[in-house]
């Protein structure tokens, strides 16, 4: 066992991990923060992305180890911070972006991710940003939608669902 | 996973110390860690490459190659290989954002998967894989299906690659590993052109060499015209056919072609 230290959600944590232990482990068990979930654990799904210094990664696909002195952000940080959604969440809300929400946490962040590099991205980048995240529920047209809302674009013009 | 120990060093020096032991490099893990989790390898100590400053980055050598640390990750190389667009353009299309952000073109090198992305461009442009110990040819380098030219604890610290007056890559998805069902990379030089594919032949990538010499003396995709590709040695399995991974290599050779800028 090692003490690992990062920044989550603007917090400064640590805790012990082994080598082995993988930063979605470190998340949810150590940390509690059981918002990012685990939905393959063989790195296809991203159920389990968070950002790292403001990037994208499959938090099931990387060591608590590596993240040392990293600024982590989970689902738990995306609210505003009166407390109230973020654009991209309240967006997913408003447009009905999920069925029973398990891929919901990587899909907010993978999102949140893309509208940070991609202000307005088409119908298709918003497709292929989310070729990593798998939703059974939806079949992904209301959470293409909800981020187009999100990126302030008119959603009337894609097909209705 | 079995349990290791991981060591973060800050240069290659550290780094190759580290794994002249029981010990194993770990990239971006986005091959490595789904392989421990099966427990389909016990290394006793990762030795992680990232935090390893002169293993990343994308520069231009004096000799007009584009040099890729071997620890740079694919979303970097799509960013910023923009002297060799095609390249940028085959990194910008592997696995999917939040593997880009993690994997590396060494960890994939070293990998040799036989349906990735960055042999085939590394073969076709006859790139120079660079290592702490010596400098490889693409050409010698690739030595079969997850087989390389590289020793025990050899770490790969740089990659250069030539740029080509014209290249594309195609890659036909296997859309769920998202990896080429056949992929094919064309670059033509003053001197002649090369392609590469992977994803077909159970030896890995290889340079359909009857095409590079069509498309040298007419590179247009009605040169491929009388060639075949013979179904002998390629993968079949419940994705494709042999038959149907040899008749890929030439449609997607000749969209590679046809594409080539
Ligand atoms: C969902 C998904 C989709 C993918 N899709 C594609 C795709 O379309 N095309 C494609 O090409 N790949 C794809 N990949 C693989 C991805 O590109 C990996 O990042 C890559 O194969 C391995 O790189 P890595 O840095 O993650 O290496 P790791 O997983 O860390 O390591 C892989 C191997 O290389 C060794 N190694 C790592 N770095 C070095 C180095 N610098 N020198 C020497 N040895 C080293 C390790 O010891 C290990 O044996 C995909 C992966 C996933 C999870
Ligand atoms: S749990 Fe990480 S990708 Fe599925
Ligand atoms: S809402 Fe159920 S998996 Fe996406």
């Amino acid at each position: 066992m090692t003490q690992v230290s990062m920044t989550v959600n603007g917090k400064a944590v640590s805790g012990d991990a082994e080598g082995r232990t993988l930063l979605v482990q470190f998340l949810r068990e150590t940390l509690n923060l059981t918002g990012t979930h685990v939905g393959c654990d063989t790195s296809q799904c991203g159920a389990c992305v968070v950002h790292v210094n403001g990037k994208a990664v499959k938090s099931c696909a990387i060591f608590a180890a590596e993240v040392e002195g990293a600024e982590v952000t989970t689902i738990e940080g995306m609210a505003n911070a009166d407390g109230s959604l973020s654009k991209v969440q309240q967006a997913f809300q408003d447009h009905h972006g999920l069925q029973c929400g398990f891929c919901t946490p990587g899909m907010v962040m993978s999102a949140t991710a893309l509208l940070g590099e991609n202000p307005n991205p088409s119908e298709a980048e918003i497709r292929a940003y989310l070729e990593g995240n798998i939703c059974r529920c939806t079949g992904y047209h209301n959470i293409v939608k909800s981020i187009m809302a999100a990126a302030g674009q008119d959603t009337s013009k894609i097909a209705a669902e | 996973m079995y349990a290791f120990d991981i060591e973060r060093p800050t240069t290659i020096a550290d780094a190759a110390k580290a794994l002249s032991g029981e010990a194993q490099a770990l990239g971006g893990g986005q091959t490595l860690i789904p392989t421990l989790k099966a427990r389909l390898a016990d290394p006793g100590t990762l030795v992680s490459l990232s935090g390893i400053s002169e293993m990343q980055g994308v520069c231009m050598s004096d000799a007009g190659e584009v040099c890729i640390g071997g620890g740079t990750t694919h979303a970097t190389v799509a960013a910023e290989a923009t002297a060799y667009p095609a390249l940028a353009e085959t990194a910008s299309h592997i696995g999917d954002p939040a593997v880009r952000n993690r994997g590396t073109i060494g960890g994939s090198l070293a990998n040799n998967d036989p349906s990735a992305c960055y042999p085939a461009a590394a073969l076709a442009s006859g790139a120079t894989i660079i290592t702490n110990a010596r400098e490889i040819a693409a050409d010698d380098y690739f030595q079969g299906m997850f087989t390389t030219a590289l020793d025990e604890g050899e770490i790969i610290t740089e990659v250069r690659f030539p740029v080509p007056e014209k290249a594309n890559y195609q890659k036909f998805v296997q859309p769920a590993s998202r990896f080429a069902l056949v992929g094919v990379y064309v670059a033509k030089y003053a001197d002649g052109v090369r392609v590469a594919v992977t994803g077909a032949s159970e030896e890995g990538v290889f340079r359909w060499t009857e095409a590079e010499a069509a498309l040298t003396s007419n590179f247009s995709a009605e040169a491929l015209d009388g060639l075949s590709v013979s179904a002998d040695g390629m993968i079949g399995d419940l994705h494709g056919s042999a038959d149907y991974r040899a008749h890929l290599v030439k449609v997607m050779t000749g969209r590679a072609v046809s594409a080539a800028a």
